[in-house]
């Protein structure tokens, strides 16, 4: 019993048979083959699945492929341009932002609609701004120094320096 | 400000040079283990135990075989047929792959489903059904030992008991003897929970065997490639699966921090399967199967000692360690060492006596004894010697930063021989603690911690100055199943100057790709941004242990150091020849040997390699090509001065860090902004134990938080805001002078933690407090010595 949808992501179309169960996250990766987006964990708690949906993020691994019809999807591999990176992939390059990269990509749509919302966001709303993504490996500390730099960099401040700071 | 010997085009050792690896990860073109599709693929779906233990009575696959696209169910009983349900794990113990007759920890593999997609292999999983007769586990490590308990390991003959081994360094009387005549002895019983490494990947492989050429091909999350390969070879030889026909890949990992060294029951049926099928099989865990059924980490008990003077000469310690090693020990240590490196617990400190021992027993939980982010169990040594000199220091009424000053050894005094029997390389931790002490101004806080006692608030200030010991090993010490503990590279210059290098070791985020270019660009001249580097791949790679315990730095690091240094005597040699001078006219600076006193007169590295091709001596070996196998003369020693401010609040035991200040000393750095990158994370995975993470099990064999609901892995909210720093004491035997890091501050973070919050309310009467330090916890205790009124 399978259903033929189509889904838009990135601005293509993808169409696909698919049981109305099947998850959008495993549509995305294994229909679509666009495997940039991971899976880290099956309680919705762990946001390495982050797209968006209709520029909002959202945690695919909690939505089914159906539902996701009509509507527009971005993932990581929409990202960079003719023109180049994204800000968002510069700031997290510049600034360590990523060890192992399992979570980068979620983390980088997250805060692609984080920017969008608040261009100018406080370490705070930063901080809780990505507190439904997980990170093992870098701390966070670096992520924030990402966001913070990819902010300036969006409305043409004067950009922070990417050199690591000591005591 | 860290000296660099090479430009910054060149990128040798001590620049902060952006990762090379990022590209890829940004633009989610990684490619992970469950990114692998091969035609004809199946997927693996595994059926596991809902009991801690239990007889399995029957197993009913009719149901799942039903379904379509469901197309084998695999229990031991089948495996049993090919010698194929038993497995040793990496410490010569025995594991089961899937039970014939009894399960023995809840989530254990009881079952495989084989299908054509990752959906019906979950449903075929639901279908089989599994009689089960429960039997009352054992939970308790200390009942374990008692006389009535049942016999958990009845599968090894002639056993007994639930006790696995005992283990003892140090001079038991000559510490008796101190601690019999001490002024001062303060003792306490701590627990250092299960906790679990939650990489955000988690486990996986696709087993692809062809029946054809006979080879099997396994793509894994494997931080050790190589020793997995030799495995399957000891496990599967007699089925044919011979060590030259099998191929271990080890694409991106997603996070390993030692969780993805053992050999797991999944990869195996994996292979099982491929085997008999001849199909590609994808087994690709669960976040909950993950947390419930992987190795663990920790679980140790410890009554730990320390005996000084009155006036605060620390003179000997004493740890009794009962370890929970679950249903078998699945360790990762080196083999004489069972466990790991825990004997270097006697710290920083300049004192001649200690004595450790420590007994393993068997209960039903998931097996283990692993990692978190450090196998070798220097966290568990560090939070006792840490946590004892805290409690000697209020004992004797002395500030802790001061006790520590008037303690450590010197830094003249290295090489130091520790009461344990280590040789500690180098150190200077008066400096370390003095540049934390002002980093955060030390005496400052202290006189804000009797300011705002006095308003009825609560300041913590907590020190941990600890010894690490990496970079395992010397190969007369150091083997995992007999195989030494050096590890390789291989370097080669292509005729144009550029070059790649394989390596044994296995990155999982460390940056390898960036560092290992750096260290070979230092030593070559050759800009890292033209050095390649491969690894995971043993068809590839040269052989190697892999990494973990902070150990490619310290062996592989060093490796690619001499195979560079081979091919610069080469070079030379080379040199000598395009210059028509002898070699002894030579003199190197990084990219080119010019002739002494006529600099104008050179030649670059890359006119030598190019020469090497086209125009080399004669007698000479043509290429430009070197593999070197280091043996490290001794471990490597970093270590970290870490302190901790945190706040407490009065009414609710709210826990807030308000800084962290981390000095490690890791010796020569090779990439500043990755050192601290490794800093940031690891001390995150400090946090993460002292205040939130436990795995808990109750009585039944139960885990009450195994998914990531309510195993609580920090989020950014969670961590705080780290301030790094360093100070610089090379490794006198290691050939760049480098020590490791990985997980030096995940071994410093939790004492420092602790003891600061013990700190905050030590005023009150509270002298110890178990981790993770839950607010609930510290509500308890302060409602134990009077603080808050019973209300019950
Ligand atoms: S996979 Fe963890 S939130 Fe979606
Ligand atoms: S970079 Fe590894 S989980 Fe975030």
């Amino acid at each position: 019993m399978t259903k033929k949808i189509t889904l838009k992501i990135n601005g293509a179309e993808h169409t696909m048979e698919v049981e109305p169960r099947m998850l959008l996250i495993h549509a995305i990766r294994e229909n679509a083959s666009l495997t940039g987006s991971h899976i880290g964990c099956d309680t919705s708690s762990c946001g390495a699945c982050t797209v968006l949906i209709d520029g909002k993020s959202a945690k695919s691994c909690t939505i089914l492929a159906v539902q996701a019809q009509g509507k527009e999807i971005a993932t990581v591999e929409g990202l960079a341009t003719a023109e180049g990176l994204h800000p968002i992939q510069e700031g997290f390059h510049l600034n360590h932002a990523l060890h192992c990269g399992f979570c980068t990509p979620g983390l980088m749509m997250r805060a692609v609609e984080l920017l969008e919302k608040n261009p100018n966001p406080t370490e705070d709303e930063i901080r809780w701004g990505i507190s439904g993504n997980l990170c093992r490996c870098t701390g966070y500390n670096n992520i924030v120094s990402a966001i913070q730099w990819t902010s300036a960099k969006m409305q043409g401040k004067e950009l922070p320096s990417t050199e690591p700071k000591f005591v | 400000m860290i000296k660099c010997k090479t430009s910054k085009e060149i990128g040798g050792m001590g620049h902060s040079k952006k990762r090379k690896e990022d590209a890829r990860f940004i633009q989610g073109k990684g490619n992970y283990v469950d990114d692998v599709k091969l035609p004809g693929m199946l997927y693996m779906d595994i059926v596991r135990s809902p009991y801690a233990y239990a007889k399995i009575k029957s197993i009913d696959a009719t149901a799942a075989l039903a379904i379509p696209g469901v197309v084998a169910v695999v229990t031991g009983k089948d495996l049993e047929k090919y010698g194929l349900h038993w497995m040793p794990t990496l410490m010569s113990d025995t594991q089961m792959v899937l039970p014939t007759d009894t399960v023995m920890y809840q989530a254990q593999e009881v079952a495989a489903v084989i299908a054509t997609s990752r959906y019906l292999a979950r449903d075929g999983k639901e279908a089989v059904m599994v009689d089960y007769e429960p039997m009352k586990p054992v939970m308790d490590p200390f009942k374990a030992l008692d006389e009535d308990a049942p016999v958990l390991r009845s599968d090894q003959e002639g056993k007994t008991d639930n006790h696995i081994w005992h283990w003892e360094v140090g001079d038991k009387e000559k510490t008796a003897n101190v601690f019999d005549n001490a002024d001062v002895v303060v003792k306490q019983q701590m627990h250092i929970p299960r906790i679990h490494v939650a990489s955000i990947e988690t486990c996986g492989c696709v087993a692809s065997y062809d029946k054809v050429t006979n080879h099997l091909t396994m793509y894994m999350t494997t931080q050790a490639p190589h020793a997995i390969r030799t495995v399957i070879a000891l496990v599967a030889g007699h089925v044919g699966l011979t060590e030259e026909k099998i191929r271990v890949i080890s694409p991106d990992i997603g996070g390993g921090f030692g969780g993805k060294v053992p050999v797991y029951p999944g990869y195996v049926i994996a292979i099982a399967v491929s085997f008999l099928t001849g199909a590609p099989i994808k087994w690709i865990e669960d976040r909950s199967e993950n947390l419930q059924a992987d190795s663990f980490a920790r679980d140790y008990h410890i009554t730990a000692e320390m005996a000084g003077t009155k006036d605060g000469k620390i003179q000997a310690t004493r740890f009794k360690v009962l370890a929970d090693h679950g249903y078998t020990d699945a360790s990762a240590n080196p083999s004489k060492f069972p466990t790991g490196l825990f004997s270097i617990g006697t710290g920083s400190y300049d004192y001649g006596a200690a004595y450790m021992e420590a007994d393993a027993v068997y209960t039903n939980k998931p097996p283990g004894g692993v990692a978190y982010r450090c196998s070798f169990r220097v966290t568990e040594a560090v939070h006792a010697i840490e946590r004892m000199t805290d409690m000697f220091a209020k004992k004797v009424g002395k500030d802790p930063a001061q006790l520590r000053m008037e303690n450590f050894i010197k830094k003249e005094d290295f090489p130091w021989a520790s009461p344990t029997g280590w040789s500690y390389d180098s150190g200077d931790y008066h400096a370390g603690l003095q540049k934390a002490m002002d980093a955060i101004d030390y005496h400052g806080l202290r006189k804000e911690q009797i300011e705002m006692r006095a308003e009825g608030k609560f300041l913590g200030i907590g020190i941990s100055t600890f010894t690490e010991v990496v970079g395992a090993g010397p190969s007369q010490d150091f083997d995992i199943l007999g195989i030494k503990m050096f590890d390789s590279a291989e370097i080669r210059v292509h005729p144009t100057g550029k070059a790649i290098a394989r390596f044994g070791t296995k990155s999982q985020g460390q940056g390898h790709e960036t560092t290992y270019a750096q260290i070979i660009a230092e030593e070559l001249g050759i800009p890292m941004e033209h050095i390649q580097i491969e690894e995971g791949d043993t068809d590839t790679a040269p052989y190697g242990l892999g990494t973990y315990a902070s150990r490619s730095t310290p062996t592989a690091g060093a490796a690619a150091a001499m195979a560079a240094r081979k091919l610069r005597d080469k070079a030379k040699k080379i040199a000598a020849h395009l210059l028509e001078v002898s070699e002894q006219d030579l003199e190197w600076e990084p990219g080119k040997f010019f002739v002494k006193g006529a600099p104008e007169k050179s030649k670059t590295i890359q006119e030598i390699v190019f020469a090497a091709y086209t125009n080399h001596p004669e007698g000479m070996e043509g290429g430009f090509e070197a593999t070197h196998y280091y043996d490290p003369p001794n471990l490597t020693f970093p270590s970290g001065a870490y302190i901790c401010v945190v706040e407490v609040d009065a009414e609710t035991c709210d826990i807030k860090v308000r800084r962290f200040v981390a000095i490690d000393d890791c010796g020569n750095i090779i990439n500043p902004m990755i050192v601290q990158g490794q800093v940031h994370g690891g001390l995150t995975q400090g946090i993460a134990p002292a205040m939130y993470e436990e795995l808990i099990y109750d009585d039944s064999g139960n885990i009450l938080n195994g998914t990531f609901m309510d195993y609580l892995v920090p989020t950014a909210v969670e961590s705080p805001s780290w301030e790094t720093g360093h100070t610089v004491t090379p490794a006198p035997h290691h050939p760049i002078g480098a020590k490791g890091v990985g997980e030096s501050p995940t071994v410093g973070a939790p004492p420092a933690i602790v003891n600061a919050i013990v700190d905050a309310v030590a005023h009150l009467g509270i002298k110890h407090l178990e981790i993770p330090v839950t607010p609930f916890k510290l509500f308890k205790e302060l409602q134990n010595v009077g603080y808050f009124k019973k209300t019950t």
